[in-house]
């Protein structure tokens, strides 16, 4: 699996770290809907959108989409940019 | 099909051409009292039980491929019952039990084990931490023994006690622990299922869930429409899947975990020996390969197959552990797809569909918790009621708070 970091270009997935399903990172004031944010997921069979760090790169935070079918990656961003 | 050392003799004697499948392919019919989703070991042991334990034989085991095909045949065959917190100790040592008497109660060679797991330790953080786990186990009557370095050093002399970075200085043993032929459980199980008039269906996939007024009232299949009053899903890494099919969202992630196989050598290695500074644990088939595997790859997937950042990680774990390894070569790896829960911990529970039962979350472990989640499972499907030992596997906890996460992670599936 290789991941292409806009800033560094393509890379091996060593490089990288993951972290999860990329969702919103803010509190919701809503207790049945802050549970759902914290413990519930799409876990999606087909394409998803993933949090993944750079750390042996440019240790830019990336919002990476990929098919958990095939592991193809569909398109990577910088997190920032997709908040 | 029974099998004895007369008809063993016999069959090498004439090719081999009297052996009869151990269960029936059954075809689907239209109605069951309870259908089963799912025929790996969980679902094929949870039938078994309803039919031997609870007298229920209107029940049906489906599944989409063939059974064992999944994680029960994919797993790396180590059973233990060395947790820290009360619910899970008291689950995994029921299976323990369970497993203690599988073979005598299915009547079948399931190649129970219990060659000891040795949980390795490399700092004084870790002893203490081991140390409490195994009082915790030993409080909850399972045996534990801490383990110095000289102690460790007579069992498995060629461990790379001086390692610079991750010296060896003890570990925890558990002596019960061990492994179990994988696909002889879900074999043994379908055969008592069978037997006992369950119908196994293979090739039938579930595509869908009837609720009729919020109640369960069958499966769609690949074989057609099957009605049933309850409907069990014991789905392993395709929980998600089919709880959204009865609109759940389910506080599970879909991970791929491999394993690997060298060639076969000589007697090794007795036991089952775990890595406690790097992600790496290993056991010798009886064939004489070495069995290992490691951590998660870490990314959420479906396609049971991992990729090579992690086989170099577990193969790293390895030679610094028993540098010895390196000699030898790789002959198979494989993945599987696990169910990771939001604490590491299991579900069997009802879920908010009426009539419809969820048995999942098992992560990379559920193999050495079959039996006892069979039971379990069979317990709430025939009763309505949770059994006692699985009572804390609430689907509810992680809304109410009351969390079974025994490494305290937090909702981090892929570090569990
Ligand atoms: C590499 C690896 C190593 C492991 N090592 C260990 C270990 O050493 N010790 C341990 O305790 N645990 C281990 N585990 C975990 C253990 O294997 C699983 O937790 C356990 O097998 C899951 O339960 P199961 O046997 O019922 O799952 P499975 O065998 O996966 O059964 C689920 C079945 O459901 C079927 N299915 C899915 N969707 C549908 C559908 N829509 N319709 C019909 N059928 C469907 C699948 O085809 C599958 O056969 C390991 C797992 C892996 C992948
Ligand atoms: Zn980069």
């Amino acid at each position: 699996m290789r991941i292409a970091c806009p800033y560094c270009g393509e890379r091996d997935a060593h490089e990288f770290t993951v972290r999860g399903e990329a969702r919103a990172g803010t509190l919701e004031s809503d207790p049945g809907r802050e549970f759902a944010r914290v413990y519930e997921r799409a876990n999606p069979a087909g394409p998803t959108r993933e949090f993944w760090y750079h750390g042996a790169g440019c240790r830019s935070w990336l919002v990476v989409e990929r098919d958990t079918r095939s592991h193809a990656i569909l398109s990577v961003a910088y997190a920032k940019a997709s908040q | 099909m029974r099998y004895s050392a007369l008809s063993l003799a016999w069959n090498a004697l004439t090719g081999h051409r009297g052996w009869r499948p151990a269960w029936r392919d059954a075809d689907p019919k239209d109605e069951y009292d309870i259908v089963i989703v799912g025929g790996g070991g969980h679902g094929l042991a949870t039938a078994y039980y309803l039919a031997k334990e609870h007298g229920l034989r209107r029940v049906a085991v489906l599944e989409k491929s063939w059974i064992g095909s999944g994680n029960v045949g994919r797993n790396t065959t180590i059973v233990r019952s060395n947790y820290l917190l009360p619910e899970n100790i008291r689950f995994y040592e029921f299976s323990m039990k369970l497993w203690e008497r599988l073979e005598q109660d299915l009547n079948y060679n399931a190649m129970v084990s219990q060659r000891g797991v040795l949980n390795l330790y490399h700092s004084d953080a870790q002893r203490d931490a081991f140390a409490r786990r195994g009082n915790a186990m030993r409080l909850g009557g399972v045996d534990a023994e801490l383990l110095d370095r000289e102690a460790v050093r007579r069992l498995y002399p060629f461990l790379d006690f001086d390692h610079a970075r991750f010296p060896i200085q003890g570990g925890l043993l558990q002596r019960r622990g061990g492994t179990v032929r994988h696909d002889a459980v879900a074999w043994g199980y379908a055969r008592g299922a069978s037997d006992r008039g369950v119908d196994i269906v293979q090739n039938c996939e579930v595509t869908g869930i009837i609720v009729e007024g919020g109640r369960a009232a069958g499966v769609e299949t690949t074989r057609g429409r099957i009605r049933a009053k309850k409907i069990g899903l014991a789905v392993a890494g395709n929980t998600s899947r089919l709880g959204e099919m009865a609109g759940l969202r389910l506080p599970i992630e879909s991970h791929v975990l491999q394993a690997f196989v060298t060639e076969a050598v000589k007697p090794l290695i007795d036991g089952v020996i775990t890595f406690g500074a790097g992600h790496f644990y290993v056991s010798q088939s009886d064939k004489g390969g070495l069995v290992f595997g490691g951590d998660l790859d870490g990314y959420g997937s479906y396609a049971a197959r991992g990729n090579l950042p992690t086989v170099e990680d577990v193969c790293e774990g390895g030679m610094a552990l028993m540098p010895m390894i390196g000699r030898l070569r790789i002959l198979r790896s494989w993945g599987g797809i696990v169910d990771m829960s939001m604490d590491g911990s299991p579900i069997i529970d009802r879920t908010p569909v009426d009539g419809l039962y969820l048995n999942g979350g098992w992560c990379y472990g559920g193999f050495k918790a079959t039996p006892a989640s069979g039971w379990c499972f069979a317990h709430l499907l025939a009763k309505g009621e949770p059994h006692p030992a699985a009572a804390g596997f609430r689907l509810d906890r992680f809304a109410t708070g009351h969390l079974l996460d025994e490494k305290g992670q937090g909702a981090t599936p892929n570090l569990h």
